[in-house]
């Protein structure tokens, strides 16, 4: 038995290893004093001086917000709406159609609304496209998590109310809502953090005027490497593990029915 | 459940799942059918789509749609080849996955219940950061200047092997795969695996079982399910995936994803990118309904 289990904790020390190595280059590297990302030279501050001087990365940051905000915004009224009908109603459809964009390739969807887009609602893209793309695979995460926290639910309170009196949009504000709450915040957050770092739904469907987060990483990384990158990596980071982390906290199954 | 039909049952019925019910089926849905629209007409002389013909001029069927980019696309012989590819990367980046995330998911699943939690957080947590970020780390590792292509080189000029260049290959291409996909994998497999009664397994080795004729006999079969549920969920994005050979692979190593890329952004061929999307819907359908096929009779046995 014992042997076994050491065999178990070198295989799975190397797989933690393997996870975590390169975003610990990436962040190492971000405060390296030099144009490469191969020798160390010496600790700087200057790549997060030079991202905070780049007008452009700037102003994609903040249009990145802009759709992060409104997508999640959108995905999560729809999204808990979906999850509590799915729960509740036992319907046939609705599943499919909340599910499919979560569980098929990225690609797809971004090509399908491309072209919805262009064709049929002859819309210039641009920040307004990006945002329906986003709640549009947003939508499925939310409800998978506030069905999730239904799921563990004892249907009697909702009777309970029902018996005594209270009309579906009583039982719905003073039972229901406050219970799943803190599914809903988390399946917020879920959003936002899926919306700032989406890139393949975001690459088809932005237009040419507006620079995305997403977008300007990608350039940088195709035309010209700067541990800017880095920087602009590590801060990434930083945002995307505190949601993670405030949503972890506040409904605990959150990340393992993300995977489901 | 709520019983009753009431009319403000009803009314509440179609209050909460009209909204996400209409969104959906005008964002998700009508696109979808526009893209398989898309691929049964003509591309444009400058790109896009050629207008519909007149059913009286119509030269391509009566609604001016043809199967013509479908034709095409069986005719190339190179775009059957760049689909073998895709399922090649996919099936070998699913194996490597599988291979990796089984002990970590098994470690987990056998820890102390108090842990568990934080090992699957700590195996989530990279996969939080931005995904363009998760392969890009991988272009510093294997970029010709890094310490592990040196350490790399070093070890195979021993040998008398010259150096090789790991990124924009076929390798770094998998490496990509494998690291951006693994939690997919992990998962599946530990929910599946922390349901496991330890007592089969004692019961196993007091019937003289190895720990190897433990394993193959007893825990990886009641593990299956939790295997092809994690294949699916690799194996599906990586089919589609344009970001990391675009980032990580040399001009050779273009997939499926890269390809319908091009389409719309390189030669906008709108009708040829549809029908590509199209036949690789197919393919995430055929492999979805394998793996549910696959997962079923162990499902059954589990039980």
């Amino acid at each position: 038995m014992r042997r076994s289990n050491i065999w178990l904790w070198s295989a799975a020390a190397l797989a933690y290893a393997f996870l975590y190595i390169p975003l610990i280059i990436v962040v190492v590297y971000s405060f390296n004093d030099s144009k490469l990302n191969a020798e160390w030279v010496g600790f700087t501050l200057s790549w997060y001086v030079a991202l905070f001087n780049n007008q452009e990365m700037l102003t994609a940051a903040r249009n990145s917000l802009t759709i992060a905000v409104s997508a999640s915004f959108c995905a999560t009224i729809l999204g808990t709406m979906a999850g509590l009908a799915i729960h509740r109603y036992k319907l046939k459809f609705l599943p499919v159609l909340v599910f499919t964009p979560v569980a098929m390739p990225e690609i797809l969807l971004g090509v399908a609304l491309l072209l919805f887009f262009l064709q049929v609602l002859n819309l210039t893209l641009g920040m307004i496209s990006i945002i329906i793309a986003h709640t549009t695979f947003c939508i499925g995460f939310v409800a998978i998590i506030v069905r999730a926290r239904l799921q563990g639910m004892d249907e009697s309170i909702f009777e309970a109310a029902r018996d005594l009196g209270a009309s579906p949009w009583q039982t719905f504000r003073l039972i229901t809502l406050p219970l799943i709450m803190p599914a809903v915040v988390a399946g917020a957050l879920m959003s936002f953090t899926l919306s700032i770092d989406d890139f393949v739904i975001t690459f088809f469907t932005k237009g040419v005027g507006e620079p995305i987060l997403p977008i300007q990483i990608y350039t940088m990384i195709k035309v010209a490497v700067t541990p800017e990158v880095n920087a602009i990596s590590t801060l990434l980071m930083l945002l995307t593990l505190t949601m993670i982390i405030i949503a972890a906290k506040l409904d605990s199954g959150v990340l393992r029915r993300e995977a489901k | 459940m709520i019983k009753g039909n009431t009319k403000a049952n009803r009314t509440a019925k179609w209050l909460v799942s009209g909204p996400p019910l209409l969104f959906l089926l005008v964002f998700f849905v009508a696109p979808s059918l526009i893209m398989l629209f898309t691929s049964l007409r003509l591309p444009g002389e400058f790109g896009g789509l050629a207008p519909i013909a007149a059913p009286a001029e119509a030269v391509h069927g009566e609604y001016g749609l043809t199967l013509e980019t479908y034709q095409f696309f069986f005719s190339d012989i190179l775009y059957a080849e760049i689909f073998l590819k895709s399922f090649a990367v996919a099936a070998a980046s699913t194996l490597i996955c599988l291979i990796m995330a089984y002990p970590l998911a098994l470690l987990i699943a056998r820890s102390e219940k108090r842990f568990r939690n934080l090992m699957v957080l700590l195996v989530v947590l990279p996969f939080a950061s931005n995904f363009l970020i998760r392969i890009y780390a991988w272009m510093i590792i294997l970029g010709p200047e890094s310490v592990f292509s040196h350490f790399i080189n070093a070890f195979l000029g021993a040998f008398g092997i010259a150096p090789v260049t790991l990124l924009f290959s076929p390798f770094a291409v998998l490496v990509g795969m494998v690291y951006v996909h693994l939690p997919f994998m992990v998962l599946p497999l530990y929910t599946n695996l922390e349901k496991h009664d330890p007592a089969l397994l004692d019961a196993a080795q007091d019937l003289g079982a190895n720990a190897w004729q433990r394993f193959w006999r007893v825990t990886w079969p009641l593990s299956l399910p939790g295997v092809f549920s994690g294949a699916a969920l690799v194996f599906i994005p990586v089919l589609g995936m344009f970001a990391v050979p675009d980032i990580l692979g040399g001009t050779g190593d273009i997939l499926i994803g890269n390809l319908i890329k091009d389409q719309f952004l390189g030669t906008r061929d709108w009708p040829f990118g549809s029908t590509l999307s199209i036949m690789l819907t197919l393919a995430v359908l055929a492999i979805t309904g394998l793996a549910a096929w696959f997962a079923r009779p162990a499902t059954i046995a589990e039980r």
